[in-house]
């Protein structure tokens, strides 16, 4: 699991500028379009990118007890993680601003493990992924503990045993029922005779039968409902 | 809060950063976890009473070199392993090799036995407790190292703990070196490793609880 480096954590413009409009309606365009189109935009520099650069230069200098500019470090790269948040995280809007804080944070008592002569991309990028890996984990922890009442609930309407469920179940809620109910529904219903058929077979008249499965199916629908 | 507000609460603390404090936390760590493995080795075990005849055998040095040598290449690993966005690459091979040399010293000392010899040369006579007294003279180094690990920033805990681990197994070693009558390369290539990577797994399994941050 050795450290990818992501050189385009620092291609995006670290402050809202003037094509920030631009940039937003790019947002809403599909993954791989704005994967597509961003060199395009920002070509890649061949070494470490001027953003790099200037960032490191400040938190050099942070380092060194420089107040203001540690500011504009953490200021710079707070924009650049938001967007390596936000493109890691598309669905999940509400928890980049909370994963960029704790980022930011773990940055800042992590600082005196930066060697200046480290690439600031290798070392930002790991910790921002650990605290990623970190989201993940408990969230994922969280999700399990919902997961019946949330959106798994459709596991359990589709079974491929359910013909035969539904056979044993019905032949055990017409056993509850009388004669003159069951016969009718088992006849019509299940058996698929016509109303003179089945009244010919049990001896009922024709509308008895019509009785007895319209009362017989309300009779049966009120004991499911019962037993839900 | 708002990010903004938060980014100016953290720049309101930025005391300059001692970029050489890491190193002394770790020296400090190492050392004292050295030192109270060969207080517990003389208190509990007692220095070989023949110290004074085995430091004038070869093996004796070369066994303390290869103890030393795998606490050298641990340490190394470990301080990369400490560091976000630092890749340990190298320092494998480094680590790798004194055990690797180890067992090409046992191979070539097997080759030369003579037959019927070869069980005795690796089980010495105290196989039985030697992994288990090099782990507990590594506990010491275990706990300090885990201490100075933590005060860094390892993105990788459970691999860092097992490093840790195999820090502080190599540190009980070499203070095990003086009270260790075995001298067979076929005796410690085997059963100091094994004392060295028991730590090592305790490392693993402690390290993601340990060493989060």
């Amino acid at each position: 699991m050795a450290t990818e480096v992501l050189p385009w954590l620092f291609l995006q413009p670290a402050r809202p500028g003037p094509c920030d409009a631009l940039r937003n309606a790019a947002k809403t365009l599909p993954m791989k379009n704005r994967h597509a189109s961003a060199p395009l935009l920002e070509p890649r520099p061949a070494g470490p990118s001027a953003a790099e650069a200037e960032l490191r230069t400040c938190l050099v200098a942070g380092l060194a007890g420089d107040a203001a500019r540690y500011r504009r470090f953490l200021d710079g790269l707070s924009g650049h993680l938001r967007a390596y948040l936000r493109r890691r995280l598309p669905r999940a809007r509400d928890d980049v601003e909370d994963i960029l804080q704790e980022t930011l944070l773990a940055v800042h008592n992590a600082r005196h493990t930066y060697r200046p002569e480290q690439p600031l991309t290798a070392w930002v990028h790991a910790i921002a992924r650990y605290k990623l890996m970190d989201f993940f984990r408990a969230h994922s922890r969280r999700e399990a503990l919902h997961d019946p009442f949330d959106d798994d609930g459709g596991l359990f309407v589709a079974s491929d045993v359910e013909p035969t469920d539904a056979r044993r179940d019905v032949t055990a809620l017409l056993q509850a029922l009388p004669d003159r109910h069951r016969l009718p529904i088992q006849l019509v219903k299940l058996e698929g005779l016509s109303v003179a058929e089945a009244a010919r077979c049990c001896g009922m008249s024709e509308s008895a039968v019509k009785v007895g499965v319209h009362r017989g199916l309300k009779a049966l629908a009120a004991r499911i409902r019962g037993n839900a | 809060m708002k990010t903004d507000d938060f980014i100016a609460l953290l720049a309101a603390q930025t005391p300059p950063v001692d970029q050489h404090a890491p190193a002394r936390r770790f020296a400090l760590a190492w050392i004292a976890g050295f030192v109270v493995a060969l207080l517990l080795m003389v208190l509990l075990l007692g220095v070989r009473p023949d110290i004074e005849d085995a430091v004038r055998m070869p093996t004796f040095w070369f066994r303390l070199c290869y103890a030393g040598a795998i606490a050298a290449a641990a340490l190394w690993v470990t301080a990369r392993l400490a560091r976000p966005g630092v890749r340990v690459g190298g320092a494998w091979a480094v680590l790798a090799t004194p055990v690797a040399l180890g067992w090409v010293a046992m191979g070539w000392v097997l080759a030369h036995a003579a037959p019927g010899t070869h069980l005795p040369l690796i089980l010495g006579h105290t196989w039985r407790v030697c992994p288990i007294l090099i782990a507990t003279l590594a506990m010491p180094a275990f706990v300090a190292m885990l201490w100075a690990v933590r005060g860094m920033a390892p993105v990788r805990p459970r691999l860092a703990g097992a490093a840790v681990g195999l820090l502080a197994g190599a540190t009980g070693t070499v203070a095990y070196c003086l009270h260790c009558p075995e001298m067979a390369p076929p005796f410690w290539s085997t059963w100091y490793l094994l004392g060295m990577l028991i730590p090592a797994a305790l490392g693993t399994l402690v390290g993601p609880r340990a060493l989060r941050w």
